[in-house]
């Protein structure tokens, strides 16, 4: 593979991407509009209801709002990541995919740059977000703003890596949009996102196990540290191993030897 | 046709596939020499979109080998995908983009310099009279405006194969035969080897070769004025007819 090949192809695969991003306002707004609702309303309706004592990294008692921001970011990346991966389904179907796919360089490098492009799409989401948050009194430290990147780049990896490989494996549209509802929220909702571990196993060993269990938690918990200036080491390692385990299954699912379009019966012949 | 040329366009050798136990292509070979316009007949289900995704890379065949502008597919992916241009059978243009955008993107992804890519895409555009309509979203272009584009980009990069999976589908009599004439001088004028599958007869009533693909098989070929001699039949749809047994009218099989 030449450098200068490679190169090109990342930036017009990320040029389309953003482009496409901007022309389809409403889904920009959306983006935002679903993690401020949470922010706005239930983190506000909640906060009474749901302390939050002092466990790393916060140093001291945090209003819920500012407990539950890093989950609201995992959530944009959440979402960005299968909606990059629906479009992808949606790409497949129209045939844009197929272009994508024959172009002469390693199918590896091509899902790469899709995946790479999908995060820096959210990447502007979560900066626009926290500027937002920033008016609601979400306040991390400012060398926090630049130590999240890396978290959020490899967070918003492994779920498009996993979207990718589910995406893979999904041969319909509107099949795909049900696993979506199958991933994304059970993901979310048994995760620290809006509630510590801690209290989750106050009221259900089962669910904190399963929390344990899900990336997403890890996921959060990197951005959380990373948010905060300190870094989680476990749960940076399980994302990273969660992104290469997802990443592998995803090419293996777009190999040709599989077919890259597997469907019932087989395509048209 | 011999597959024995290496710098053919292309050379595929007993190319199989199937999908679980159901053969789709059997011992499949086709050669599409430099400069000739070779079209591939077959019904709906006759194995020819398969064919197309195993020359493009989608899929693996099961067996046999094909080299494009002498590199070999399996061996050699990225420098044999390179010297393909490929219309698509769906339209491939991102909608929500510009006609500019769109080839600007084709370009990006086959490596093309950013200080070449305007003027290979200015060119290209003024060779099939679409100039004025770089700065138009793909949404407001007719289908013909739209399959032209995409023969257009499918030559941004110089390939020396060209690949059209039943690319007029859709389009009216007047479009389809443009198109048709496009590709042609396309062949002539830049050596291009082209491999046209088809359902609809008119289109390749000269061509330089033709096969005729049926359940997955490769059941006649030649070139065409031979075969029409050969078999004392005016028209490739009358000759389809004679020779699968299946009516055909003078456009569609």
């Amino acid at each position: 593979m030449n450098l200068k090949h490679a190169r090109s192809c990342f930036k017009g695969i990320l040029i389309r991407e953003s482009l496409r991003f901007l022309n389809q306002r409403a889904r920009f707004f959306a983006a935002l509009v679903r993690p401020l609702v949470w922010l706005f309303i239930f983190a506000a309706g909640f906060r009474s209801v749901l302390g939050v004592s002092i466990i790393p990294p916060y140093q001291t008692y945090v209003l819920y709002e500012e407990y539950i921001t890093p989950g609201l970011l995992g959530m944009i990346m959440l979402f960005n990541g299968m909606q990059s991966s629906l479009s992808m389904v949606y790409d497949r179907e129209m045939g844009s995919m197929r272009l994508l796919l024959v172009s002469p360089l390693p199918r590896w490098f091509l899902l790469l740059c899709k995946l790479l492009s999908g995060v820096a799409v959210a990447l502007l989401q979560v900066y626009v977000f926290l500027l937002i948050a920033w008016f609601w009194e979400v306040r991390p430290p400012v060398s926090g703003y630049f130590m999240v990147i890396p978290a959020l780049i490899l967070s918003g990896l492994m779920l498009g890596a996993l979207g990718l490989m589910l995406s893979s494996f999904v041969t319909q549209l509107e099949n795909f949009a049900g696993v979506m509802n199958f991933v994304i929220f059970p993901m979310f909702f048994a995760s620290s996102a809006l509630y510590p571990l801690w209290r989750v196993r106050d009221s259900s060993e089962l669910l904190y196990w399963v929390a344990n269990l899900n990336p997403f938690t890890h996921a959060v918990e990197f951005v959380r540290f990373a948010l905060y200036s300190e870094i989680n080491w476990q749960a940076g390692l399980i994302t990273l191993l969660c992104t290469l385990f997802f990443s592998a299954v995803a090419i293996w699912g777009y190999d040709p030897l599989r077919g890259f379009l597997p469907r019932k019966g087989g395509p048209a012949t | 046709m011999s597959n024995d040329d290496t710098d053919a366009s292309l050379s595929a050798r007993n190319i199989n596939f199937s999908f679980g136990c159901k053969a789709v292509l059997e011992d499949v070979q086709i050669a599409v020499p430099n400069g000739q316009f070779v079209a591939l007949l077959g019904q709906n289900g006759a194995g020819k979109t398969t064919l197309f995704s195993i020359i493009t890379g989608l899929y693996a065949a099961h067996g046999g080998e094909i080299r494009i502008g002498g590199h070999d597919l399996r061996m050699n992916t990225e420098a044999a995908l390179a010297s393909i241009g490929v219309v698509f059978q769906r339209a491939t243009l991102d909608r929500d983009l510009t006609v500019k955008q769109n080839l600007r993107y084709f370009c990006h992804l086959h490596g093309i310099a950013t200080s070449e890519l305007q003027k290979r895409i200015d060119a290209a555009l003024a060779s099939y009279g679409l100039s004025d309509l770089q700065q138009r979203k793909v949404t407001e272009l007719s289908g013909g405006q739209q399959r032209r584009i995409e023969l257009a980009r499918a030559t941004l990069h110089d390939p020396n194969f060209l690949l059209l999976d039943e690319p007029t589908v859709g389009l009216d009599h007047a479009n389809r035969m443009e198109f048709v004439s496009n590709v042609k001088t396309l062949c002539k004028e830049r050596n291009v080897g082209v491999l046209w599958a088809t359902h609809l007869m008119d289109e390749v009533e000269d061509a330089d070769y033709v096969y005729f693909l049926h359940h997955g098989k490769i059941l006649f070929e030649g070139g065409s004025a031979d075969l029409l001699k050969e078999h004392g039949k005016k028209s490739i749809a009358e000759l389809y007819s004679h020779l699968t047994g299946q009516p055909a009218d003078a456009t569609v099989i």
